[in-house]
């Protein structure tokens, strides 16, 4: 079951300078909700919040209706996270880095084996070519569809994602997406992603959140996002057009 | 002469085997917590910096009258083996956790990883390099310390050094002089070539 997110009146601080101020922020089951907005706007802060890198200074975070407190180790293994970069371990294979979460959660090898063949071969990376190697070995889109591996395969009710296609090419990059597309339509997850990429954020996200300063600005569907009149919507949709040949 | 050289060179190695085994035991948790509570870990780094400063001959005395771990002998030897191989191992352990990509940290821990399985499974196996590379100077000093030990009735090669000088007998000094040379080289080449198979395993990529 898909999971569910409830941000309450959330504030955070750092350096004695507010990041987010009074944010509320629901998420239902199986929506793929977009976080956008400038750099230092606080969107990267507020995906932080749903995995407990980030602490409310005020406010609550609650996933599936039971808040963070406490340890969070546990919960994150039902959450999966993809940061800016793959991160994948470098002293580990691609086997044993996609196996992470699985042994964390105790499966048996038989079980963890299974499900990243199945998993990498759906990344196109096959099994028997890529699971004995180092990361090091890998290109740039290769590590990153093995951070995809590695954040999905205990099929995570709930998946983060930040910037996670900053590093790849254009190309690879609408691969990625793609398979995102795939997931987010399979209904099996819900997804939030911080991308500063507004074709990418209408592309993925059915739901598209625009934070500024700490706030969140503008929270519509995509096709009431596009119609909106925010003027920092419309500076927004105005830099993303593509200039006409001339 | 052969068989005192023997012995004086194995009685060395002893004391610098188990001073920085001492050492190492107690300089990586020091450094692991250090990296956890960085004020605190900033403030112990300057005493051990301190510390290193404090010329062998001088510690050696400081530590004569100390009870339990002073007096003459090879106990009080080992304890300042100790204090010198600290910095080294404890610097180089921080250094080697700290300088860890912070996203690879981050990507542990937002798997669900306990702060103990991180530092298992993550973070020491990246920092082993950096690790070793403070074992050897670590050893590679203790050797050459050592044999200042033997000033006060710590044994080891600096006997034969201190016997020499006393009696002006050059040929007796480098019987010490030279195998302490020798180990140190020997250490050096053991760790260098341990580091290598670390990199390699663990690419320090």
């Amino acid at each position: 079951m898909p999971s569910s997110v409830a941000i309450n009146a959330v504030t955070v601080i750092a350096a004695g300078r507010p990041i987010l101020r009074d944010v509320t922020l629901h998420i239902a089951p199986r929506e793929s909700v977009a976080l956008i907005g400038r750099s230092g706007a606080g969107k990267t802060t507020l995906l932080r919040l749903l995995n407990g890198l980030a602490t409310p200074a005020t406010g609550t975070v609650s996933i599936d209706g039971v808040p963070f407190a406490g340890d969070l180790a546990v919960r994150r293994r039902s959450i999966g996270t993809m940061l800016q970069a793959p991160a994948l371990f470098p002293h580990r294979t691609i086997y044993d880095n996609v196996a992470t979460v699985p042994r964390l959660l105790g499966w048996d090898e038989a079980r963890i084996r299974t499900a990243a063949r199945e998993l990498l071969e759906q990344l196109e990376l096959p099994f028997d070519r890529f699971a004995a190697r180092f990361p090091r070995s890998l290109s740039g889109g290769e590590q990153q569809r093995a951070g995809i591996a590695r954040a999905m395969i205990a099929a995570p009710p709930l998946l983060l994602c930040d910037e996670p296609f900053s590093a790849v090419d254009p190309l690879v990059r609408r691969e990625l997406q793609e398979s995102f597309i795939r997931l987010r339509d399979r209904g099996e997850v819900t997804m939030v992603f911080v991308t500063h990429d507004l074709a990418e954020a209408l592309r993925v996200g059915e739901r598209i959140v625009l934070v500024d300063d700490g706030a969140i600005v503008c929270d519509e569907s995509r096709a009431r996002f596009l119609a909106s009149e925010h003027p920092l919507v419309r500076r927004f949709l105005d830099a993303a057009r593509i200039p006409e040949a001339s | 002469m052969a068989a005192e050289i023997l012995r004086a060179t194995m009685q060395h190695i002893v004391i610098v085997v188990i001073a920085v085994a001492i050492a190492a035991a107690a300089g990586i948790p020091i450094a692991i917590a250090a990296v956890r509570h960085p004020r605190w870990g900033r403030r112990f780094l300057r005493v051990i910096d301190v510390i290193q400063t404090i010329p062998s001959l001088a510690l050696f005395g400081f530590l004569i009258p100390l009870p339990l771990i002073g007096g003459i002998g090879v106990r009080t030897a080992i304890v300042a083996l100790i204090l010198y191989s600290l910095l080294p191992i404890v610097r180089n352990t921080v250094i080697g956790i700290t300088g860890i990509d912070p996203l690879v940290r981050e990507a542990a821990t937002v798997m669900g990883m306990t702060d103990r399985q991180r530092l298992l499974a993550v973070e020491l196996p990246l920092a082993t390099p950096s690790i070793l590379a403070g074992l050897r100077v670590a050893t590679v000093i203790a050797i050459g310390v050592a044999t200042i030990g033997a000033a006060i009735g710590g044994g080891g090669l600096g006997t034969l050094i201190f016997r020499g000088v006393a009696m002006v007998d050059t040929t007796r000094i480098l019987a010490g002089a030279l195998p302490a040379a020798g180990l140190a080289l020997l250490a050096d080449l053991l760790f260098s070539g341990v580091e290598k198979l670390a990199a390699k395993k663990w690419g320090s990529a």
